[in-house]
C-alpha cells in the first residue's frame, strides 16, 4: 500500500491509498481523481495517463522506463524530461509518498 | 440515400465481428470509419504488436487479426465507408437517418456504435496561436506536397511521419526538424538518413526543443521554440508541420442524446442497446458492471447486439438460433459449397 498524491494542473490536490500491484493510473481511476484519462486502459498504447514527477529524487527512484514509454510520451500533451505514463508506475510500498502532477490536459 | 438493416460505426475488430454476426443471421450492414483503413486501434496503434488473448489463437498481431476478420466477412460483401465520420442522427418513424461528414446518407432501424474510444484525430500543437493558421500554414497531414517547394518548413516530431516528410521535403524545401529529445522512434534507416542530412547541412536538426509560439502578420512568418531550461530560438517558417501521432476524441457521438459515463456509453447486457431504441454500443466504448476492455468481450457483445438488431430489422419474423456447423441457410449465406 502506498499513499499517492495527485495534483491537478489547477493545483487541486487528491490523496489516495493505492494497493500494491495497481498502477498509479489505476489508483486515480478507481478513486475518481480527475486529470488522468487512460483511454487505452493501461496498455501503453495511448498517452492519456501522462504525469510529471516534479521531484528529481522521486523521478530517479522510480522504476526505469521500459522500451516504448518514451515513444508514447512523444505523443503526449507537452511532454517534458520528467514525464511518465502513470500506467507504467506499479505501486509498491516503495512508492509511499509519491506525488504526481497532472498536465493541463491529456488530449 | 442508402437503406440498410444496420449502420456500424467503427471498423475495429468489434465492429468487424458484429458485421459477421449480422451476415450470419441474414442482415445487411454498412460500416463507417474515420480512419482511411480497416482495423481500428489494432491497425492504428499496434499493427505489429502480438496479441496473446484471442481465444484459440495463441498469438497474432493487430494486422493479422484485422486481415483474418476481413477475410471472415468477405462472403457478405458489406460496404465500407472509410475516411468518413457519422455526424448526425435523426429519428423519423422508428428509423434512424444517418448523415456523414462526406455527405453520405443512410436510413436504418439500427445503429451499432463500435467506436473504440472515439475517432482518431491528429494531436495538435498546444499553443493557442497555432489555431489561427490551422489548415493553412500549420498542418498535421500533407495532401499536396508541391505547396512546400522552395519554402521554409519546420517539422515537429520524432516518429516515422516526421522523419519521412523531413527527408522527402528536404529535396525541394528548407527543412528544420525539431524534436523534444535526442532519440527518435522512427525506423532506424530513417533516423540514420536524418543524421546524414543534418551532418551535411541539408536539413537543420534541433533536438530537446518544443514549440512555444507561432508568429506572423496575416500569414505565418516564424515559429518560436523553447528548451526545457528556458532558452528559446526563432526560426523563419512558411509552414509548420506537427506529427505527434493520433489522439482519440469522442466527437459527435457525445451529441446524440446517449447516456454517457465519462467517455463510455452504458448499455444493458442482454442486447447491448443504449438508452436510445435501435442504438447499440459494443467494444471499448460501452460500459456495464464487470466490463472488460478485451477484444474477446467485444466479439461477444457484437454477437448479442446483432440479435438485438434483428428484432427491429425484421419485426415480423422470429429470430431462430442456428449453428454454423449445421445450418444450410447459414452455409448459403457464407457461400460454402459442400
Amino acid at each position: 500500500m502506498a499513499k499517492i498524491k495527485y495534483i491537478e494542473f489547477n493545483g487541486t490536490e487528491h490523496e489516495a491509498d493505492v494497493a500494491n500491484g495497481l498502477s498509479v493510473m489505476e489508483g486515480a481511476i478507481q478513486n475518481d481523481i480527475p486529470g488522468i484519462d487512460a483511454d487505452c486502459g493501461g496498455g501503453m498504447s495511448c498517452a492519456t495517463c501522462h504525469v510529471y514527477i516534479n521531484d528529481d529524487e522521486w523521478f530517479r527512484k522510480l522504476p526505469e522506463k521500459e522500451m516504448g514509454e518514451d515513444d508514447m510520451l512523444d505523443q503526449a500533451f507537452e511532454p517534458k524530461s520528467n514525464s511518465r505514463l502513470s500506467c507504467q508506475l506499479i505501486v509498491s510500498d516503495d512508492l509511499d509518498g509519491l506525488t504526481v502532477h497532472m498536465p493541463e490536459k491529456q488530449v | 440515400m442508402i437503406k440498410t438493416d444496420v449502420v456500424i460505426i467503427g471498423a475495429g475488430p468489434t465492429g468487424l465481428f458484429c458485421a459477421h454476426q449480422l451476415g450470419i443471421i441474414g442482415l445487411k450492414c454498412e460500416i463507417v470509419d474515420n480512419l482511411d483503413k480497416i482495423g481500428g486501434q489494432c491497425i492504428e496503434l499496434y499493427p505489429d504488436k502480438p496479441i496473446y488473448d484471442i481465444p484459440a489463437v495463441p498469438k497474432c498481431t493487430g494486422e493479422e487479426l484485422t486481415n483474418n476478420l476481413i477475410e471472415q466477412i468477405k462472403p457478405f460483401n458489406f460496404n465500407f465507408h472509410l475516411s468518413d465520420r457519422v455526424q448526425e442522427l435523426k429519428n423519423e418513424n422508428n428509423k434512424w437517418l444517418v448523415k456523414t461528414l462526406n455527405g453520405k446518407e443512410f436510413e436504418t432501424p439500427n445503429i451499432v456504435i463500435a467506436g473504440g474510444v472515439g475517432s482518431f484525430e491528429p494531436r495538435k500543437f498546444p499553443t493557442k496561436s497555432a489555431e489561427k493558421y490551422d489548415g493553412k500554414s500549420v498542418l498535421y497531414s500533407i495532401k499536396d506536397k508541391t505547396i512546400f517547394k522552395d519554402k521554409s518548413v519546420v517539422i515537429f516530431g520524432g516518429g516515422d511521419s516526421a522523419l519521412d516528410w523531413a527527408i522527402e521535403l528536404s529535396n525541394s524545401s528548407k527543412v528544420t526538424l525539431v524534436h523534444r529529445r535526442d532519440e527518435f522512434r522512427g525506423a532506424p534507416a530513417s533516423v540514420q538518413k536524418i543524421k546524414e542530412l543534418s551532418d551535411n547541412n541539408t536539413i537543420d536538426l534541433i533536438t530537446k526543443y518544443s514549440i512555444k509560439d507561432v508568429k506572423g502578420n496575416g500569414s505565418l512568418e516564424s515559429v518560436e521554440i523553447k528548451s526545457e531550461s528556458g532558452e528559446s530560438k526563432v526560426i523563419k517558417a512558411d509552414y509548420v508541420l506537427g506529427f505527434f501521432g493520433l489522439i482519440m476524441q469522442l466527437g459527435p457521438i457525445a451529441e446524440w442524446g446517449l447516456n454517457l459515463d465519462k467517455k463510455t456509453i452504458p448499455v444493458n447486457t442482454e442486447n447491448f442497446e443504449t438508452n436510445k431504441k435501435g442504438i447499440f454500443a459494443i467494444g471499448d466504448i460501452c460500459t456495464y458492471p464487470g466490463k472488460l476492455k478485451l477484444i474477446l468481450s467485444g466479439f461477444h457483445e457484437g454477437a448479442l447486439a446483432a440479435r438485438g438488431c434483428f428484432k427491429y430489422a425484421r419485426p415480423d419474423e422470429k429470430y431462430r438460433f442456428e449453428f454454423t456447423t449445421a445450418s444450410s441457410t447459414i452455409k448459403d449465406r457464407l457461400g460454402v459449397k459442400e
